[in-house]
């Protein structure tokens, strides 16, 4: 196979496998956010405590996630019909994908909201604020790293998942891959298939982390991934001294 | 300014209950510092905690400028209107500051009164004229993470002012600092209480604090109030306990039948009168002095001293009379068991 015709074959699915994943991750975003804050807000000793709630989301969510995809793919072809119109194609593929991700994505929601210190709830309760202003004021912003890691996190499951949507036809990466390395013995074709999609989550990943960290740098918050990165060690050393300096001043101030 | 009234909180954990608050009745004065001591465990942040209702008594009231907290409506996890209302005139500030690290100084201050609902350009003026007021007006636009714990605490006041309250709440703020930093906090609450009239209930573990700040203090164990009141009342009682921790004299030696240990407390100017040498003249006595300690508490010099005096307590009812006429207080120590007979 030439390296045109491998074009040819690869921009289309390219497309197809970043709009699944682009339209899937939306959905996701869109339902999976409030479903975490949900779990976390109904949950016992939550702002919303309502243990009936709470178990019903819990049991939907674990459901959900126990699912394998290939079946959910499958299992979901009538509603897929009811909500794009067709069955067949990458579009009919999102309903499954999103499906999928959600439960997987409102867990990790949870998970960070829960990392934010109880202490800032209870000033912000004690400064007279509603759920609503404790949620957007404090929940969000405070978990905002640990939730754009969350986003990254799902994309890259997405992507996974993506390369299984043949089953229903609808392309992308993965089918392609399937069809002509695995199905016709274009091997050469097919490990350049899997380096794009490398290509793909690796810089998805690097990007991921590095709006979490522009995030979380004002803070005290350090991402685990920062273990790996001395340099960034050696950047924050002149800080800590700034800090003793001002603890000075502030002794010899009356 | 802040009433409670045999307020009662019981914890249910694992079918097992906890008396953590036993008919408490507390009464804090309009524009005093008011301290709570005790010993862990004794209930202090629980009571603290249910004066701006985070945590709903079990029973009793609370009253606080006025309006009954506890006749609000809400449940413990979620608030009425009006009890959110009552909170936003009740400032707080905590042991771990409870700072938004997502937030500028500037922006965590800013922070309460866009709850209330203030436009930006009110927010931005109130906010660096409250950093002016506690002294971190140049760091209005570091984050909390760049601050030590001095400064964070300075921070969390100026946001628990805000909202103009009446009345300050804080639980061990000064616990997670060095002495030298608990020194100059303590100091910034005793001048905002001075400048704004502000009523402050401040809960702690070292009796320094006490000493240095309060106008009045309460004792509390095991859920109930031992004691409590003005300090300079509570020092001319023999009897108290908090006086007694305010002043520690250290042990005294086992008991000896022949000689009488008088504890003699003065206040103001009383130590002006040189009255252990006027003792010994007059009633040809010697005189050993056991231990003294003197001491400002709640702006008055406080100073308290441990004397022995040869012979036995009725041999010693005169001198002891004489000191009472020249207005000191004398308890006599029983040396059995070491309190104030
Ligand atoms: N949420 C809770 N559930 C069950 N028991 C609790 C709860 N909070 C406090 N208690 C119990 O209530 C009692 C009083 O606790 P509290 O925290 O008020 O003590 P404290 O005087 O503040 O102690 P410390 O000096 O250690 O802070 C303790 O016996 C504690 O175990
Ligand atoms: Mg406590």
């Amino acid at each position: 196979m030439t390296w045109e015709r491998m074009q040819e074959l690869m921009w289309p699915a390219t497309w197809e496998t970043l709009g699944m994943v682009g339209i899937a991750g939306l959905a996701t975003l869109v339902i999976g956010l409030p479903l975490g804050l949900l779990l976390v807000l109904t949950d016992k000793g939550g702002l919303l405590q309502n243990v009936a709630v709470n178990r019903v989301l819990g049991v939907i969510v674990n459901v959900g996630r126990s699912i394998p995809f290939i079946i959910l793919i499958v299992a979901v072809i009538p509603f897929t019909k009811l909500f794009t119109g067709t069955s067949l194609g990458w579009q009919a593929a999102t309903v499954p994908l999103a499906i999928g991700a959600i439960p997987f994505f409102a867990r990790l929601v949870e998970t960070a909201l829960r990392e934010v210190d109880g202490g800032l709830i209870e000033a912000l309760k004690a400064m007279g604020a509603g759920t609503g202003a404790i949620v957007r004021k404090t929940l969000l912003p405070e978990s905002l790293p640990s939730l754009v890691s969350a986003v990254t996190t799902t994309l890259i499951a997405l992507i996974g998942y993506s390369t299984m949507a043949g089953v229903v036809g609808g392309g992308g990466l993965g089918d392609l891959a399937v069809r002509y390395g695995y199905q016709r013995f274009e091997t050469a074709f097919m490990w350049v298939i899997v380096a794009e999609l490398v290509i793909i989550v690796t810089v998805l990943q690097l990007l991921g982390d590095l709006t979490a960290r522009r995030l979380s740098r004002r803070g005290d918050y350090r991402s685990p991934l920062s273990l790996f990165r001395p340099r960034k060690a050696a950047k924050a050393a002149p800080r800590a001294e700034k800090t003793e300096a001002v603890e000075e001043d502030l002794v010899s101030s009356p | 300014m802040i009433t409670t009234k045999d307020l009662t909180k019981v914890y249910r954990s694992r079918g097992r209950d906890v008396l953590a608050l036993d008919s408490v009745d507390l009464h804090v004065q309009e524009g005093e510092v008011f301290g709570v001591v005790g010993t862990s465990g004794a209930g202090k942040s629980t009571l603290i905690r249910c004066v701006n209702l985070l945590e709903r008594p079990t029973s009793g009231t609370v009253t606080v400028d006025g309006v009954e907290l506890t006749a609000l409506s809400g449940s413990e996890q979620r608030a009425g209107r009006e009890l959110r209302e009552a909170r936003r005139r009740i400032g707080m500030v905590f042991q771990h500051f409870n700072l938004l690290s997502s937030r500028t100084v500037q922006q965590n201050v800013e922070l309460p009164l866009e709850i209330i609902g203030l436009d930006r350009h009110d927010r931005r003026r109130k906010a660096a004229e409250l950093l002016d007021l506690v002294g971190l007006a140049d760091k209005a636009g570091s984050y909390p993470g760049q601050l030590s714990g001095g400064q964070k605490q300075r921070v969390g006041i100026a946001r628990a002012l805000a909202g103009d309250p009446k009345v300050l709440l804080s639980d061990e703020a000064t616990s997670a600092l060095d002495p030298e930093t608990t020194r100059s906090i303590l100091q910034l609450l005793r001048d905002l209480n001075q400048q704004l009239g502000l009523t402050v209930l401040l809960i702690t573990h070292e009796m320094d604090v006490i000493k240095s700040v309060c106008d009045s203090a309460a004792l509390m164990r095991g859920g109930k109030v031992v004691e409590s009141g003005r300090l300079t009342d509570l020092l001319a009682d023999g009897h108290s306990r908090i006086a007694r921790d305010l002043f520690p004299l250290g042990d005294f030696g086992s008991g000896q039948a022949d000689r009488t240990v008088l504890e003699i407390t003065f206040q103001g100017d009383a130590p002006a009168q040189p009255f252990v040498s006027q003792l010994a003249r007059t009633y040809q006595i010697d005189i050993n002095i056991l231990g003294a300690a003197v001491e400002t508490i709640a702006g008055r010099l406080v100073g308290r001293m441990r004397v022995e005096l040869p012979g036995s307590h009725t041999d010693n009812v005169v001198p002891i009379g004489y000191l009472r006429q020249q207005g000191l207080q004398v308890d006599v120590l029983d040396l059995s068991n070491g309190v104030a007979a």
